[in-house]
This record gives structure tokens, C-alpha cells and sequence, in this order.
């Protein structure tokens, strides 16, 4: 019942922290497809170079978020730009790896087929690989947008603001109303958005395609 | 026409996958290329809508040297069927079969229309078909789309690289003959790759035998089977499979066509006159010899005559009535073991209506047998 009320005191609050939860971890997904989608593409045909990337990618995601975070502060100063640099490389794994799965994982029979067709090769990206790859490469997205939003609650931290500020101000006052309105929305936006980019994905696979489960 | 000239590829300095190959595919022509695994029957067929470049040599489509054209150009203008299909999962048949007259930007209206022609014209009717998913069509339909797409644009050459070698063996059957048929009406230069000889021969207007890169023979199948170039092609087509592998032949390739019926309430002087006038040993007896569908009662065979004195004797009273039919596609070498062990001399077959056919008598096989075993020895 607490909870109910220091939500209906905090309604402005929670909202203006609740809109910067998102326009972080928002940029940051964005910037890491903006980013990450092209590079997928482009080590397909480079095993090698392939190899080295997902290394890479790997290796960030290992870094602590918090030492992260850490790290992109003497780079950027404090509050949003360092957040949303950290938040940037670390969807950048999944999109980077979803997207060269996606598209490595085209027959290559059908990719034979469209050439023999006389299909460019920019027609044959836009028209057979990308709609074939749509589900896997937007299941990188989702996990990206929902580990990002969770990872924004760290952003605070670093003076970023979001939901994360909720929690950290909670706990240095021992306000568990706070602590759990911060933990709960955080929550409830990532599902939120695995819901709605999993709308977003199913209107953009073909039918004629079955979807295979990726990590 | 298609013609090669000097062709040759290497992927390396050492082997040349193709080496040095001419051919001339005619107008309206269906070529094969067989070959073993290996032998660079693809690697030749690539070249022409250049998924390939040579290394060497010279490729020509109607006297213009391909080389001049644009790739994609060239390519939307060549029909091309693969043995994985590769149809594109996620377009309904509608959009497959229409790819590259949308990629050519003909008009929508028409392309339509032709993709409702095409779908007839493979008996998958548009209503049904066009706006389903590739998955949710069989093997063999989808290879039909395939087939269709490739006719969409309607190009004047079609390269199929084994279209149907996935399919079980009778969905081929089905989609080879629908291929002849087609190839009837439409008149298509086609290039075909299988490594089934049995395909080559049933298909090629002209079969190009190829091995290490080389056309060893490039002649008729009728001049391959009766006149191979040398061992290897001779081993190849095997034209002594046959006796190899006599499972291969049917009841129905063995059998004599020619029957002759007769009513079986008229006299045996009517049987042996028309035995005399046929010349032949043994009779189908029915109930009405005039009627088509008249089903066999019996069979008469010549030794069953003698010692009937009563020339008025009805053809009912002494015909064989308890005759073991065969199936028309009884294997050989099942036939021989019924006769064998019956002791029979005429086995009528019957189709799967189970009207006869034709009469399987020793004479029968061996007529066929000396037909296919062309004579190598001089006597
Ligand atoms: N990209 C390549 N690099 C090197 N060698 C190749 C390449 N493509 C094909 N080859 C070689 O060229 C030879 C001929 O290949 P090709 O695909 O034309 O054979 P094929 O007659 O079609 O055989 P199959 O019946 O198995 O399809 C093979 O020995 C193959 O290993
Ligand atoms: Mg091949």
C-alpha cells in the first residue's frame, strides 16, 4: 500500500526518470544497430575478420558493467554520453552476432538461386538475405533493448540519471518504496519493450518462413 | 545456339576442372551432360549464364560472345532450375514465379497473368497455389514452381542442374515426363546436368558424356548406347547394364504387345486360322473379342489343339483357365522366377486396370534382350 502511495506522490518523478530510462538505453540500442547491423553484415563474407569481431564484441561484454561504465567516464565526463557509450557496446554483441548469424544462415542454394536469377547484389541483401534474417537479427535487438535496460539502472551511478536513481537514492536512505518502484518499472519497461519489438518482429517476418529459436 | 568454344577453368594452376571443351547446343535442342561426381558438368553449365568465368575459351549465344553482355542481364534471360530448389522461402509462389519479370520491371498486370498461365501449364491451379508459402508445398510441386519460375521470363535457354535428383523415384518419373512434355509445346534450348544415365537417355535429344573435364562422346542416346566411343563411356552407359541388373527391366519392356483375342464360344478351326493368320502360338481367350474391355477368361495356347479331333470343339472347352497374370512392372528377373518355378511359357501381363496388355512368352525375352545387347562380336 506504501508502494501505491509513494507512487502516486512521485507520479512527475518517476515519469521524468522512467523517460530518460529510456531515451538511454533507447540511443544506446540504436547506435549499437546503426553500428552493429552494418558490421554484421559486412564480416559475412570474411571469416577471419568475423572471427576477430565477435571476439571483440565477446570480450566487452565480459567487462563488468559497472567497471564499464567506469572506464567510459575519463571519455566522456559524467552523466548521459558515458551511459549511453557503455550501453552502446554492450548491445553491440548480440546485434553484431545475431545479424552475421542471420544472414550466414542463409541457404546458400537460395542465395545461388537469386544470383543465377540475375539478381545484384543489392537486391539480393535487400530482397532475399535481410527478410530472411529479419527474425534473428531483431532477436539480437530484443535481448540488446532488454539486458539495456536493465543495465540503465547502473547509469544513475554515474550521475545519468533513469530508473537506476530510484534505486541507489533508496538504498542510501534505506526507502524500500523507492528501491522497488525503481527495481518493478525498470522490470516492467523491459518487458514492455521485448513486447513490443516481438510485435515489431512478427510483422516483419514472412510467413513463409518458420522461426528457428537463437540465443 | 549455344556454342563453346576452348573452354577451359582452373581454380588453380595444376588442374583444369573443365579443359579445353567445345559444344554446340542447337535451337530447341535438350542437351545433357553426364557424368560422374566431379567431372565438371556444373562448372560447365555455370559458365554459360556466367555464375562461372573461364579461364580460357570463349562461350557464344546466338553468334554474341556472353562476355559482352551484362552478367545480370544475360542471366535474367537464361532460365535456371537447381537441384536444391532455392526457391525464395519467404515470397508466396506468386512472388517466386514472378521474380525476374519484376526485376526486369514488366508490367504487373501481365506478369500476373503469366503466372497464372504457368501455373496451369504445370497443373497447379493459381487459386489454390499462388498464395501459399514453398513450405507448404511437396518436393516435387515445389521443383514444378521451380521449373515455372524459370520458364517466367520467358527466356529461350534453360539450364537445369539435376532438378530432379532429390525427388524419390517416382515424383522424377513424374517431372521427367512432364519435362517432355513441356519441352513438346515450348521448344526450349535446355542444358541439363545429371549423373544418371538413365535420366540422360530418357531426356537428351543429345547426351554430352564427360569425364575429367572432357566431352568424351557427344552424339544421340540411341549412337551412345549402340556406338560408345570407347571403354569408358561404354562402362559408363553400361550397355550391358541390363544383364547386370535385370531388377531394371519391367514386365511391360518384355512383353509382346501384340495379343490376340479371341470369343470363347467360337470353334477351334476360328483358332487356328487366326493363329495362321497372326503367326502366333497362344490366343487370349474373352468373353466378346470385338469388345475392348473384355476380360480374360483363359488363354489358348497351340499345344492345347492337338489331339481335338471335333474341329466345332468351342475354344471354352479346352483353354488354360488357371493363368498367373504379371503385373506390367514386374521386375525380369521376378517374371523368370514365376515362370520358372510354374512352368509356365505364357505369362500375359496387365496394366494396373488389370487389362492384359501384352503376353510375355520366351520369345518375347529374348527378342528384347538381343535388341538391347547390341552385337560387338563379329560371328
Ligand atoms: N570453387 C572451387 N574451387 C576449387 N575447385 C572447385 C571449385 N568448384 C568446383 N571445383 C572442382 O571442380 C571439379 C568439377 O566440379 P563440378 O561442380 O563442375 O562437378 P560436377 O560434375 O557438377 O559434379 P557433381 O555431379 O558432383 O555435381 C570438382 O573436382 C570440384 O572439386
Ligand atoms: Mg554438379
Amino acid at each position: 500500500m506504501d508502494l501505491i502511495n509513494y507512487v502516486k506522490d512521485n507520479y512527475d518523478l518517476i515519469l521524468k526518470l522512467t523517460g530518460q530510462h529510456i531515451s538511454l538505453a533507447g540511443i544506446g540500442v540504436l547506435l549499437a544497430c546503426a553500428v552493429g547491423i552494418p558490421i554484421g553484415f559486412l564480416i559475412v563474407n570474411h571469416k577471419k575478420l568475423s572471427k576477430v569481431v565477435v571476439n571483440i564484441a565477446n570480450i566487452i561484454q565480459t567487462i563488468p558493467s559497472l567497471a564499464l561504465f567506469a572506464f567510459a567516464m575519463p571519455l566522456f565526463g559524467i552523466g548521459s554520453p558515458p551511459a549511453i557509450f557503455a550501453l552502446f557496446l554492450y548491445a553491440l554483441l548480440p546485434i553484431i552476432k545475431n545479424t552475421f548469424i542471420g544472414i550466414n544462415n542463409v541457404d546458400p542454394a537460395i542465395i545461388e538461386a537469386a544470383r543465377g536469377m540475375g539478381m545484384s547484389k543489392t537486391q539480393i541483401m535487400f530482397k532475399v538475405e535481410v527478410p530472411m534474417a529479419i527474425s534473428v537479427i531483431m532477436g539480437g535487438i530484443r535481448i540488446a533493448t532488454v539486458t539495456g535496460i536493465g543495465i540503465t539502472t547502473i547509469a544513475a551511478m554515474i550521475g545519468a540519471g533513469g530508473l537506476g536513481q530510484l534505486i541507489y537514492q533508496g538504498l542510501s536512505m534505506m526507502n524500500y518504496e523507492m528501491i522497488f518502484t525503481g527495481a518493478i518499472s525498470s522490470a516492467l519497461l523491459a518487458l514492455l519493450a521485448d513486447f513490443i519489438l516481438g510485435m515489431l518482429e512478427m510483422k516483419l517476418t514472412s510467413k513463409g518462413i518458420v522461426k528457428e529459436e537463437t540465443i | 545456339m549455344i556454342s563453346l568454344k576452348g573452354v577451359s577453368k582452373s581454380y588453380n594452376q595444376q588442374t583444369k576442372v573443365v579443359d579445353d571443351l567445345n559444344l554446340e547446343i542447337n535451337d530447341g535442342e535438350l542437351v545433357v551432360l553426364v557424368g560422374e561426381s566431379g567431372c565438371g558438368k556444373t562448372t560447365t553449365m555455370k559458365m554459360i549464364n556466367r555464375l562461372i568465368e573461364p579461364t580460357s575459351g570463349d562461350i557464344f549465344i546466338d553468334g554474341k560472345n556472353i562476355k559482352s553482355l551484362n552478367k545480370n542481364e544475360l542471366r535474367r534471360n537464361i532460365g535456371y532450375v537447381i537441384q536444391n530448389i532455392g526457391l525464395l522461402p519467404h515470397q508466396t509462389i506468386e512472388k517466386n514465379i514472378a521474380t525476374v519479370p519484376l526485376l526486369c520491371k514488366k508490367d504487373k498486370g501481365e506478369v500476373k497473368a503469366r503466372v497464372h498461365e504457368l501455373l496451369d501449364l504445370i497443373e497447379l491451379p493459381y487459386d489454390i497455389y499462388a498464395s501459399r508459402y514453398p513450405r507448404e508445398l511437396s518436393g516435387g510441386q515445389q521443383q514444378r514452381i521451380g521449373v515455372a519460375r524459370a520458364l517466367a521470363n520467358n527466356p529461350d535457354i534453360i539450364l537445369m542442374d539435376e532438378p530432379f535428383s532429390a525427388l524419390d523415384p517416382i515424383t522424377r518419373e513424374q517431372l521427367q515426363n512432364e519435362l517432355l512434355k513441356l519441352q513438346v509445346e515450348l521448344h526450349k534450348t535446355i542444358v541439363f546436368v545429371t549423373h544418371d544415365i538413365d535420366e540422360a537417355l530418357k531426356l537428351g535429344d543429345r547426351i554430352a558424356v564427360m569425364a575429367d573435364g572432357n566431352i568424351l562422346q557427344y552424339d544421340t542416346p540411341e549412337n551412345i548406347l549402340k556406338h560408345p566411343v570407347n571403354d569408358y563411356v561404354e562402362a559408363f552407359v553400361g550397355t550391358d547394364r541390363l544383364w547386370k541388373t535385370p531388377d531394371m527391366l519391367k514386365a511391360k519392356e518384355v512383353m509382346n504387345k501384340k495379343i490376340i483375342k479371341i470369343g470363347a464360344d467360337r470353334p477351334i478351326l476360328h483358332a487356328i486360322e487366326l493363329m495362321k493368320e497372326h503367326d502366333t502360338n497362344i490366343l487370349i481367350v474373352v468373353e466378346n473379342a470385338s469388345s475392348k474391355s473384355s476380360k480374360m477368361l483363359g488363354i489358348l495356347g497351340i499345344n492345347r489343339l492337338k489331339g481335338v479331333s471335333n474341329p466345332a470343339t468351342k475354344v471354352r472347352d479346352i483353354m488354360k483357365v488357371d493363368v498367373i497374370k504379371i503385373p506390367q512392372d514386374m521386375s525380369l528377373v521376378e517374371v523368370l522366377n514365376i515362370r520358372k518355378e510354374n512352368g509356365i511359357q505364357y505369362s500375359p501381363v496387365m496394366d494396373v486396370a488389370g487389362n492384359i496388355i501384352g503376353i510375355i512368352t520366351n520369345t518375347s525375352i529374348i527378342n528384347v534382350l538381343t535388341d538391347i545387347v547390341p552385337d560387338k562380336e563379329e560371328y
